[in-house]
């Protein structure tokens, strides 16, 4: 009960805190301006002549591994920068509290994001008749890959008091789990690896989970791929945060 | 009540404090001095639960600080050094923020946040951002923070730092106001705070605990302790020799001599009182004695007896 009110003040700041400064206008601006760029004038969404929205989600991990970041650094970075990380951790609320409050701030803002995105699948829906389980399918993996992404910059964050640091490590961090997948880099390794490892190292990636669940698959091992994901790095986080605080 | 034990911190090989053990009960306003890299911080910031203690123990109204350190968070107000504050947020907001945090909520929460944006004369900053206040206001909005939920124990790392003398003298008010019915630590290297605020004064020094006592009592180890100043009426050479005489005094130095009156500095033995034996010495010669100040010891002086000799020593040997 106290865990949850802690970390609910905790969100709430957070999430003030990103309406308060431009950041959050900036943030979704740009979001909207790229997704549609990307969309409609790179995707073709129109040529395609198809009423579904591959084109659109096709572009989120490209998207997330710079704009994610951006939200993510500020999170524990600026904590530590300013030293209210003392003053938080002194009021009785824990680590794992924090953590936790700050990433269902961070997640919520950029489902916020890209919840405003919905233009798009209403503009396929009045063209044509998509199929609105794979259209909902694609927004919960675009989702979950945000979050992906935002608990790998989380981490990030807490290694360090300068945002800058922090957002080239989750970028780097994003790349490393968006190229795990990748055919280029999975056939590359085919050449010499063993095929466990190949396999092992494609599974660690986002892109076959979120292509899965782009198509409508709803397996169960993707949820708890990027639940592993999310938990393990926030886990990670902990640990820096346990040992920086000293507890 | 608070209780310290054997409390040592080491940062890899650095003993940043260094067996440390004291106790403080309730109503006491407790001085924490030092000079700087002293320890002071390090020790508040374990007594706060933020640092784990190397080895050693506290517990603060019976709960050990690093077993349960959220519980014993509940019985601390702590105010770190240099204020952090969330610079966005308005005072009134990040007051709300720790209202909500301490657990109260609707009504309960906005009578607290009233309440000590009252006691700290926040009242007319309320619902500026934080990053726009002066360094005054940054103090006591961080002030206020500890006393949300009215904490029977203060840990304030260096309240008045910074400030001009009148919002010093607000903070002062404050922690008098609320001395007898809590413990308050504060840090400080401000002497003169210690004596107006203080009922306790403890002195460190490279991790060690070197001095624990009332501020009058430390200011007796002081050399200028009992250093009697007397204005006599007296012919000059004869009144040096007849105080010299007197047994408790170690020598005696002239100040001034104009119109007959003597002024004259009497150091006693081993801090002896001396106002007695000058009085009846005077009395016995006729002496008129229109002057007499006895010294009462100088805080300022006990701190640099204790805290440079380690570092005198090592700098000429």
């Amino acid at each position: 009960m106290e865990a949850i009110r802690h970390s609910a003040a905790v969100a709430k700041r957070e999430w003030k805190a990103y309406f308060h400064s431009p950041v959050a206008y900036i943030f979704i601006i740009i979001f909207l301006a790229l997704a549609g760029f990307f969309t409609f004038s790179v995707g073709s969404f129109y040529e395609a002549g198809q009423a579904d929205l591959r084109v659109f989600f096709f572009w989120h991990p490209w998207l997330y591994l710079i704009l994610v970041p951006a939200v993510a650094m500020r999170l524990w970075a600026e904590e530590r920068r300013m030293g209210t990380m003392e003053l938080l951790f002194t009021l009785s609320v824990t680590p794992m509290q924090a953590i936790a409050g700050k990433m269902a701030a961070a997640w919520g803002f950029l489902c916020l994001a890209l919840a405003l995105t919905f233009p798009i699948p209403l503009t396929a829906g009045w063209l044509g008749n998509p199929d609105w389980g794979v259209v909902a399918s694609g927004y919960l993996s675009s989702a979950l890959l945000a979050g992906a992404y935002l608990a790998v910059g989380l981490f990030t964050s807490a290694l360090t008091r300068n945002q800058v640091i922090s957002f080239v490590l989750a970028v780097v961090g994003g790349l490393f789990l968006i190229l795990a997948g990748y055919e280029p880099v999975t056939t590359l390794l085919s050449q010499w690896a063993p095929r466990w490892l190949v396999d092992g190292v494609a599974a660690a990636g986002f892109m076959t989970h979120f292509q899965a669940m782009q198509r409508g698959v709803l397996d169960l091992r993707n949820f708890v791929y990027f639940a592993s994901v999310i938990g393990f790095m926030l886990f990670l986080t902990q640990l820096v945060l346990n040992n920086r605080s000293g507890r | 009540m608070i209780k310290v034990e054997h409390l040592v911190k080491r940062f890899g090989l650095r003993k940043a404090v260094d067996d440390i053990s004291f106790e403080v009960e309730k109503g006491t306003v407790l001085g924490f001095l030092g000079p700087n890299g002293a320890g002071k911080t390090t020790t508040i910031r374990m007594m706060a639960g933020y640092l784990p203690a190397t080895s050693g123990r506290i517990w603060v109204n019976g709960i050990d600080v690093n077993e349960d350190p959220v519980r014993a968070q509940r019985q601390i107000g702590y105010m770190p050094e240099n204020t952090p504050l969330y610079d966005e947020m308005t005072a009134g907001g990040f007051l709300e923020f720790v209202a909500e945090i301490r657990g109260f909520r609707g009504a309960e929460r906005s009578r607290r946040v009233d309440e000590v944006l009252d006691s700290c004369m926040l009242g007319s900053v309320r619902h500026q951002p934080i990053e726009t206040l002066s360094k005054g206001y940054r103090r006591r909005t961080c002030l206020a923070q500890t006393l949300i939920h009215d904490p029977p124990v203060l840990l304030l790392d260096e309240p008045t730092e910074g400030l001009d003398p009148n919002q010093k003298q607000v903070v002062r008010d404050m922690i008098e106001r609320m001395a007898k019915d809590k413990i308050i630590m504060l840090s400080t290297h401000v002497l003169e705070e210690v004596e107006a605020v203080c009922s306790r004064a403890m002195i460190i020094s490279e991790g060690r605990l070197k001095a624990d006592g009332a501020p009058a009592e430390l200011k007796k180890r002081s050399a200028s302790y009992n250093v009697l100043t007397v204005e006599v009426l007296a012919p000059a050479e004869e009144a040096a020799k007849v105080f010299g005489a007197i047994p408790d005094v170690e020598r005696v130095e002239p100040v001034t001599e104009a119109g007959g009156k003597q002024v004259l500095r009497l150091i006693p033995k081993d801090r002896q009182s001396l106002a007695v034996g000058v009085i009846e010495a005077a009395a016995r010669h006729k002496w008129m004695v229109v002057g007499m100040r006895s010294d009462s010891g100088r805080l300022d002086e006990v701190f640099r007896q204790i805290t440079t000799t380690d570092d005198v020593i090592r700098r000429s040997a």
